[in-house]
């Protein structure tokens, strides 16, 4: 598949790879909000973290890992870049589209930016969900196009 | 020793043109170029002579008669003439009369050019078995034997596997065919001109195979028709002005028919010295990926494959990257990602193989021109890249935390 520019520049040199700790540390932590989504035998797994400034309620940093096509390695790169600064309500209005446009995905890979737009609301809601902020229900919206 | 890049690993999907196959070919665009169906002038008679000596350099790759040469477009239609032919042949109740026309035995990890002919006789009245591959992908005479009934009248099974490159057990099973008075046809696209063939010693009835595959040009293939012990008839699928005795009408593609002919002499007397480096080639290939990589696993049988071909999966990466970052690799993945669906490959699945492992596989195959250089490259970029998407893979990091991935659960689209 002939891919343009930005996704092979996301997918060659990925940002913000690597984690706040293993699975059983990063699950202790309040300040770090993990959304993990996709499934081994779709081909597609991603693993979105952000850390949140409780004093500004801002996501301080963000990072990924990514099992999956250059694709979705790209829409997960972008993610993080895009989360860092954000507050939460700024990220949860991150849409898929936006991510479509930015990479030029092509149609067959609009579902890697689906993924990345629910692992952004799923990272968002675990943050959420460990400070006792409550969760909306449009967090967990499925935003399929 | 440098490489040039891109380096080709892709030969199971097509060869280049052998150069000498291409000069056999020239004089027939333009000198040459006469109908062989102009039997009354000397243009057809040269163009004639020239198809009359692809069809015994076909026939002798075989160990046939070049009565039993059908030329046509490819191993496509090969199978489709050979397997609606005979079916419609050797029908046993007529079509529309709500009786079963007749059974056929297949397999599910044949090409689609095998399957999509079965599954339409299959709408069309005749019941057809698709036999599941053991997770080594050979079909043994035992499994066929089981799935045969009274009825059977056909039975369909590629000499070798395009993704994996197994073998099954052609001469056996081509032996309990006749035994059952069972026509017998096997696709034989990625076996004729790599490894021996003798329709009479492997009991074959009915064969395919492409030139594109063997170093001859694309759009031309050819069909074994026996003709004798027993005399297998066909159905014609195209019909019109009656050539290929009537089994195949259209003008011939001349050209093509020639350049099929050479590639054939070429690969009938090259085909020792090529199987044994293309295996020395293959088995430096899986050692130097095996041996410096965990969770990888060639797969099929460890031995009953063809030289040139090798699947491997490599656990925690996902197949389409790892592609992306061999681009000068060019090779093709066991997952169909690229292809626009998302299944991962039919092929992997039919041999048990889990949808994650099979959505990182990648086959190699390799040809005529491969160099030692090319195939140390390639390990030396694929072990790069494995560790590269591996450093990415949130799975290997769970893995190495000791999290067992088949207890999570994991959200499906």
């Amino acid at each position: 598949m002939a891919y343009g520019p930005k996704i092979i520049d996301h997918y060659e040199n990925p940002r913000n790879v690597g984690s706040f700790g293993t699975q059983a540390e990063v699950k202790q932590r309040k300040d770090v909000g993990v959304g993990l989504v996709g499934a081994p035998e779709c081909g597609d797994v991603m693993q979105l973290q952000i850390k949140v400034d409780p004093a500004t309620g801002r996501i301080e940093d963000a990072k990924f890992k990514c099992f999956g096509c250059g694709s979705a390695i790209a829409s997960s790169s972008l993610a993080t870049e895009w989360l860092k600064g954000k507050t939460l309500d700024e990220g949860l209005a991150i849409k898929n589209t936006e991510i479509v446009q930015e990479l030029s995905l092509p149609p067959v890979k609009i579902h890697c930016s689906v993924l990345a737009e629910d692992a952004i609301k799923a990272a968002i809601a675990d943050y959420k969900t460990k400070n006792g902020i409550p969760v909306d229900d449009h967090d967990h919206e499925h935003a399929h196009r | 020793m440098t490489v040039k890049l891109p380096i080709y690993m892709d030969h199971a999907a097509t060869t280049p043109c052998d150069p000498r196959v291409v000069e056999a070919m020239l004089p027939y665009f333009t000198k040459t170029f006469g109908n062989p169906g102009s039997r009354n002038h000397r243009f057809g008679w040269e163009a004639e002579e020239g198809v009359d000596r692809a069809r015994e350099q076909v026939a002798a790759l075989l160990g046939a008669s070049d009565k039993e040469i059908v030329f046509t477009s490819g191993a496509t239609e090969s199978n489709n003439l050979a397997i609606k032919g005979a079916a419609e042949m050797y029908e046993k109740a007529p079509a529309g009369g709500g009786a079963c026309r007749g059974h056929i035995v297949t397999c599910r990890i044949e090409h689609k050019a095998v399957l999509d002919p079965c599954k339409r006789l299959q709408k069309e009245g005749f019941e057809v078995t698709f036999l599941d591959p053991p997770r080594d992908g050979v079909i043994t005479r035992e499994m066929v034997e089981a799935a045969l009934r009274p009825d059977t009248i056909l039975v369909s099974l590629m000499w070798a596997n395009n993704e994996i490159g197994t073998v099954n057990q052609i001469r056996e099973i081509g032996a309990l065919c006749h035994e059952r008075e069972i026509v017998f046809h096997t696709d034989a696209t990625q076996w004729a001109g790599k490894m021996p063939v003798n329709v009479e010693r492997d009991n074959v009835d009915l064969l395919s195979l492409s030139g594109h595959k063997i170093y001859g040009p694309k759009g031309v293939g050819a069909l074994y028709v026996r003709r004798r012990k027993p005399r297998v008839r066909l159905v014609a699928q195209i019909d019109g002005g009656g050539q290929e005795r009537g089994f195949r009408s259209g003008t011939l593609n001349v050209t093509g028919i020639v350049g099929l002919g050479k590639a054939c002499e070429i690969a009938m007397a090259e085909m020792d010295r090529d199987g044994e480096r293309l295996l020395k080639l293959r088995r430096r290939l899986e050692q130097g990926i095996t041996s410096q990589l965990d969770h990888v696993q060639v797969n099929g049988h460890p031995e009953k494959r063809l030289p040139h071909i090798t699947n491997i999966s490599f656990g925690f990466v996902e197949g389409e990257s790892l592609m992306m970052a061999c681009k000068d690799i060019a090779m093709s993945s066991g997952s169909a990602c690229t292809s626009a669906s998302l299944e991962p490959s039919y092929v992997l699945k039919g041999l048990g193989i889990g949808d994650d492992l099979a959505h990182s596989s990648l086959r190699f195959s390799l040809g005529r021109w491969t160099t030692e250089a090319e195939v140390d490259y390639t390990v030396r970029k694929v072990v790069e890249s494995v560790n590269k998407l591996r450093a990415l893979s949130p799975l290997y990091d769970m893995y190495k935390e000791g999290i067992d991935l088949t207890k999570i659960e994991w959200a499906h689209h």
